[in-house]
């Protein structure tokens, strides 16, 4: 064992069992032989289609952000809001706490993961290391389980069939950005922006 | 070295004198020389073999979260009013609203969400304290895979959170109809967010580590 380097070891997060790295194949997924937690996943990652991907989320990110999400209809007069909206809704109703939580769950934590992300790859497909990597991979690190996005879209699905038996209730396009959002973070949450760290190796070698 | 049979002998990095980095996941070397602090080469966190004090913070985030939880589901979380009547909701009446006006399916996930995955998480998380604190090698496997299932759940509880905030702000008509915020919708956000930090807090290495009983 002592003649292995650490490079072509892994060890599983959940139980500390130690592995051999083995190349992988296309759509395999390395499990862990004691506990059977995903070890690695196979993926080609291409920086020229996650960056393509990270744009698209960006500005759909940006549309969800700054567009009505739903609008109420009672005797005539109407009530939209935007994510935004909510927040500030919060915060003035003695709820800041809320107001808090959500601000940084639904707005700047996946911001700032966005952004991070495509400064990463924009580098990554230059085949450079980008200015400050170790700061922000450490940071993605800690918000990564603190986006909640995915969440608001169907904490807004409930709102609208809540209201719905009260008022006329009208979807607005900040509904569907954030359906498209929600597809776009299901594909990013199949991607392990870990594997940055070992192509930084190679490169630093 | 008495380990079970049924286990097959795969090595553990705490054996070999290996730290994979929590951060990076880089497989480290033990450097015992150092007084105390290891950090990982590669990113530069403090590396430990177990996280600090996992048991403490873990029991102390558990009960803070349960605290919170239980003015969470007393205490309304939001206030309808409308011209003739003020309506106090909960989050089990919430639950019940929905399925009486015939969304059924909404009101199982929402139940699911706000009362099941909270108490869910409490037991889960109680369970593996008290069991790997007893360093008992029981159903070390169903255990691991009740841990990554509460880390996989824990923050769709957020549902009811974001759902008053969303009507708070669009049900705004003056006097004919409004809908306010109340303190139990603060507690069951704090209730999420202890828990979700109790569950990170929990080393699930701590499930497996009653192979090596000694040392």
């Amino acid at each position: 064992m002592s003649t292995t380097s650490p490079e072509a070891l892994q060890i599983c997060e959940e139980c500390d069992t130690v592995h051999r790295r083995r190349a992988m194949t296309h759509g395999e997924v390395g499990k862990c032989a004691c506990c059977g937690a995903t070890l690695e996943h196979y993926h080609s990652l291409d920086p020229n289609t996650m960056l393509a991907l990270v744009l698209t989320a960006f500005v759909v990110f940006i549309q969800a952000n700054l567009w009505p999400i739903v609008t109420l209809g009672l005797n005539g007069r109407q009530s939209s809001t935007t994510l935004w909206g909510a927040i500030i809704a919060m915060w003035q109703e003695q709820a800041q706490v809320i107001a808090v939580i959500a601000a940084a769950t639904l707005f700047f934590f996946p911001l700032v993961k966005m952004l991070s992300i495509g400064w990463l790859l924009w580098f990554a497909r230059q085949h450079r290391c980008a200015p400050g990597f170790v700061p922000i991979m450490v940071t993605l690190h800690y918000i990564g389980p603190w986006t909640m996005s995915e969440v608001f879209v169907l904490g807004a699905l409930v709102a609208i069939v809540k209201a719905k038996v009260y008022f006329d209730v009208m979807a607005d396009p900040g509904i569907y950005a954030y359906a498209v959002l929600t597809v776009l973070i299901t594909i990013f949450a199949r991607v392990d922006m870990r594997e940055l760290w070992n192509m930084r190796m190679k490169e630093s070698v | 070295m008495s380990a079970p049979e049924k286990v097959p002998a795969l090595p553990r990095a705490a054996d070999l004198g290996l730290i994979g980095c929590h951060v990076c996941r880089l497989v480290c070397r033990e450097a015992p020389d150092d007084d105390g602090g290891m950090e990982c080469p590669r990113c530069g966190s403090a590396l430990h073999r177990r996280k600090p004090a996992s048991y403490t913070r873990t029991w102390a985030l558990l009960l803070a979260a349960f605290m919170m939880y239980v003015p969470a589901n007393l205490l309304p979380i939001m206030r309808t009013a409308s011209l003739n009547d003020v309506d106090d909701n909960t989050i089990l009446s919430g639950v019940k609203e929905l399925w009486v006006n015939g969304s059924g399916d909404l009101a199982v996930i929402v139940f699911v969400a706000s009362i099941m995955v909270p108490m869910l998480k409490f037991l889960v998380l109680g369970t593996l304290l008290i069991s790997s604190q007893r360093r008992t090698d029981w159903a070390q496997l169903q255990r691991a895979k009740l841990y990554r299932l509460v880390e996989f759940i824990g923050y769709w509880s957020m549902l009811d959170v974001f759902v008053v905030a969303l009507l708070s702000a669009l049900v705004r008509f003056n006097v004919l109809s409004r809908v306010e915020p109340l303190p139990g919708v603060i507690f069951f956000g704090l209730t999420v967010v202890l828990t979700m930090l109790a569950s990170m807090s929990f080393d699930p290495r701590l499930i497996w580590d009653s192979r090596d009983s000694d040392d």
